[in-house]
């Protein structure tokens, strides 16, 4: 009961601010703890919190999707990837359904295990689909060393990584905003550090709290910001457990080492400038697209799919067309709507 | 010989060793010994339960039971969740030629193990061999017959507002450890599957008489699905409080790990009772002195919002519970 | 994004560990981690421990749950 007390706490507190404030959270995983504890509901009205575009599977490109399920149409070749992406909609297909079509895709829980899954089959391409941002991105470096050290040749690794902080300045580029705070995610800044998003503070003049993962700490983070209105733009970080001030050195070191930047396109905010990794030329013998020559063939979308308004936070699920309609978890029409943290599928889940 | 051979479903003498040599000898009654194509069964008079499940889990062998111990506890539980008394099941095996038969040996001494345990015969059968790759091992189809008594009347429409909803034991067991099986998700976790024919707890149930209203076991999509399902055919909606759900350590933190919801885990062993809010302790009395009901706990209750089957949560705010989408994929974010 | 999980670090053989929590029992990477030692709490994230747990930072220690706990006091 001990939480639910510091809950009612905060909620008691958070209840003083009348200003109205719009903050927004940019991690998958918060989306899914506000809707997952019903927050929203326990706020007041004038506190608005927006969903950005925190989640990877959301922010992949439809291009990047009909990418892996090329590979994944490839015979012989075996396609590993996280249970996120099974779902996920390309331009005609999803993973799920090339795997009942008789592609071998298999879910995997970490990029280690698709190094096992190559070592046990020596003669077949073994191909590791690897999305997410900052907190992944380190663990498809190590693999990726790992792999040369046992000399894995059939393994490779299709890299389609991105970084959060360039993201960031895309959409308060783009001006349409108005937010009064950030809750920055606690497992990214893990890696990056909490100082990374000092630009936000001294060149946006927006404040960010890096936050944990449970009610308290999302609820934390924004009776954080709600102090910080009225004073100068900072950012702090109420995840000091986890997240140091520079970060994790050696995830950071494996990144620099494997990976180097690149234009890489979101949905909803297009291509953004340095916002993606890609295998740098030292470790080229594991980048499959590099080894394979797979051509997805045109992108289309859906032309009333909304999730790149939603992703910028310019607009909410249920003010989408299709939402709960025509775009259901198990008949997804866009990619917000298919990860359990994507903000569509989080408000149809516990829609109240 | 020690391997299933398409000879053993084509009629002749190999399926007679094998029906005399296995199902015989150990699902062993007069009605099934008679070998006739069809089993003369004595029944009272009046209404009787019937239903029928096929079983196709992966791995076969699991903690806590096997394809076989499944075959027979999903079916009687099916029988009792509507307040009958199992009798009697078929039983019918698709097996993949090349198939072990000390393997089928062991599923089928598991078979007459938990039927004996549950009180029914296997008075019927049938047994096909299909080629290499057109099954995967073995599926295993069984039917059950089960005797209703006249006053009984449970079903999932009879839910009324004010109800109590009683789960009998810890959510989840079977499905996490099935998905702990699987290959890629390299944890290990002290899980076994709550595999377990609940007739007799249901017999000792049926004493309440009209004030048990709906029986249900929450097998695959969870106490979620079937906590929608009683929600939708009785009308009705549902506050469940999250502190209240049996949960072990384990599952809880496998979950966790895995990123899925423990109400989205399948059950073989338990039962959710909607029992009328007057009897509802005593109910409970009776599960917590049952073998298959002792971590019992009363979850929640039945409202007359029908919109909505809600979730109290530990911090006391409230959401949907929403059923799952269908295979329950592990995710990383 | 990026569900993660602490678990307590209870073998480490070269850049794995075996890590525990609540009876789940997982071998992990811990290359990101070199400075972890046997007892340490970690952040598990895809098979990888991502951070050591800084008990002393626990937001027990943080000044808005400090001021949050004296304020649950006196409404006692």
């Amino acid at each position: 009961m001990e939480e639910a007390k510091i809950v009612q706490g905060l909620i008691k507190e958070i209840k003083k601010c009348t200003l109205p404030l719009a903050f927004m959270e940019v991690c998958g995983t918060h989306t899914m703890t506000i809707s997952r504890y019903g927050l929203r509901n326990m706020l007041p009205a004038n506190i608005r919190l927006l969903s950005g575009p925190g989640c990877p599977v959301c922010v992949t490109a439809t291009r990047e999707i009909d990418t892996g399920i090329a590979f994944a149409r490839t015979p012989g070749l075996i396609l590993t990837t996280f249970g996120d992406m099974l779902r996920v909609p390309g331009s005609h297909s999803s993973l799920l359904r090339e795997r009942a079509g008789g592609s071998d895709v298999r879910v995997v829980y970490s990029i280690l295990e698709a190094l096992q899954i190559a070592k046990e089959n020596p003669n077949r391409p073994v191909i590791f689909y690897s999305v997410g941002f900052e907190t992944t991105a380190p663990s498809a470096a190590f693999g990726i060393m790992e792999a040369k050290k046992a000399n894995l040749q059939n393994f490779s690794v299709l890299c389609i990584h991105k970084t959060l902080p360039n993201a960031l300045r895309a959409l308060l580029d783009s001006g349409e905003l108005g937010l009064n705070g950030f809750i920055l995610p606690g497992h990214v800044s893990a890696i990056i550090g909490a100082d990374v998003y000092d630009f936000l503070a001294e060149e946006y003049g927006i404040s960010g709290v890096v936050a944990g993962f449970e009610p308290r700490d999302v609820l934390g983070a924004i009776l954080m910001l709600i102090r910080r209105q009225g004073s100068a733009a900072k950012i702090e970080n109420e995840y000091r457990r986890v997240v140091k001030a520079k970060g994790n050195p050696a995830a950071l070191a494996a990144m620099q080492q494997v990976f180097e930047p690149c234009d890489s396109e979101w949905r909803g905010l297009g291509v953004i400038p340095g916002s993606g990794l890609r295998i740098n030329a030292r470790w080229q013998d594991f980048d499959a697209l590099r080894r394979f020559a797979v051509e997805p063939g045109e992108s289309v979308e859906h032309k009333a799919c909304a999730c790149g308004d939603i992703l910028r936070g310019v607009k909410l699920p249920a003010e989408c067309a299709l939402f709960g309609a025509l775009c259901t978890p198990e008949n997804p029409v866009g990619p917000c709507m298919v990860s359990s943290e994507g903000s569509c599928a989080a408000y149809y889940r516990y829609r109240e | 010989m020690d391997k299933i051979l398409l000879g053993h479903g084509g009629g002749g003498r190999l399926s007679q060793q094998l029906i005399n040599d296995m199902f015989l000898r150990y699902f062993d009654n007069p009605v099934l010994n008679s070998l006739e194509d069809a089993a003369a069964l004595a029944l009272p008079h009046g209404r009787i339960a019937f239903t029928t499940d096929s079983y196709v889990v992966t791995p076969r062998f699991f903690p806590g039971g096997n394809i076989g111990k499944l075959a027979i506890c999903g079916t009687v539980n099916d029988l009792a969740m509507r307040g009958a008394y199992p009798r009697y099941l078929s039983a019918g095996f698709i097996i993949e030629e090349g198939f072990s038969l000390s393997e089928l040996e062991e599923i089928v001494r598991t078979m007459a193990h938990t039927a004996a345990a549950a009180g029914v015969q296997i008075v019927t059968g049938d047994t096909k061999v299909v080629g290499k790759g057109a099954a995967d091992g073995m599926f295993i189809n069984t039917a059950g017959i089960g005797v209703l008594d006249e006053h009984v009347s449970i079903s999932a429409a009879n839910a009324q507002p004010g109800d109590k909803v009683i789960i009998s034991g810890t959510i989840g067991d079977h499905g996490m450890t099935i998905l702990s099986l699987r290959e890629g998700l390299s944890f290990k976790a002290n899980l076994e599957s709550d595999c377990a024919p609940l007739n007799g707890l249901v017999g000792e149930l049926l004493r309440f008489k009209q004030d048990i209203h709906v029986l249900r076991d929450p097998t695959r999509g969870g106490v979620a699905s079937t906590l929608n399902e009683i929600a939708a055919s009785s009308k009705t909606g549902m506050m469940i409080n999250e502190t209240s759900l049996p949960l072990k350590p384990q599952v809880k933190a496998s979950c966790e790990l895995l990123g899925l919801d423990p109400l989205h885990l399948a059950n073989e062993g338990k039962l959710i009772a909607v029992v009328a809010g007057s009897v509802a302790e005593q109910v409970l009395a009776v599960f917590q002195g049952h073998e298959y009901g002792k971590d019992a706990r009363i979850i929640g209750e039945v409202t007359a919002d029908t919109r909505r089957v809600a979730l109290r949560t530990f911090i006391g705010s409230t959401r949907i519970i929403d059923i799952s989408s269908g295979e329950l994929l592990p995710r990383i974010c | 994004m990026c569900l993660g999980v602490t678990a307590k670090v209870v073998k480490i053989a070269g850049s794995t560990a075996d890590v525990e929590f609540d009876g789940v029992t997982q071998t992990i990477s811990i290359a990101m981690t070199p400075e972890v030692k046997i007892g340490d709490y970690v952040m598990l994230h895809a098979g990888f421990a991502i951070s050591i747990i800084d008990e002393k930072q626990a937001e027990e220690t943080m000044e808005l749950f400090i001021e949050l706990k004296k304020m649950m006091e006196e409404d006692k």
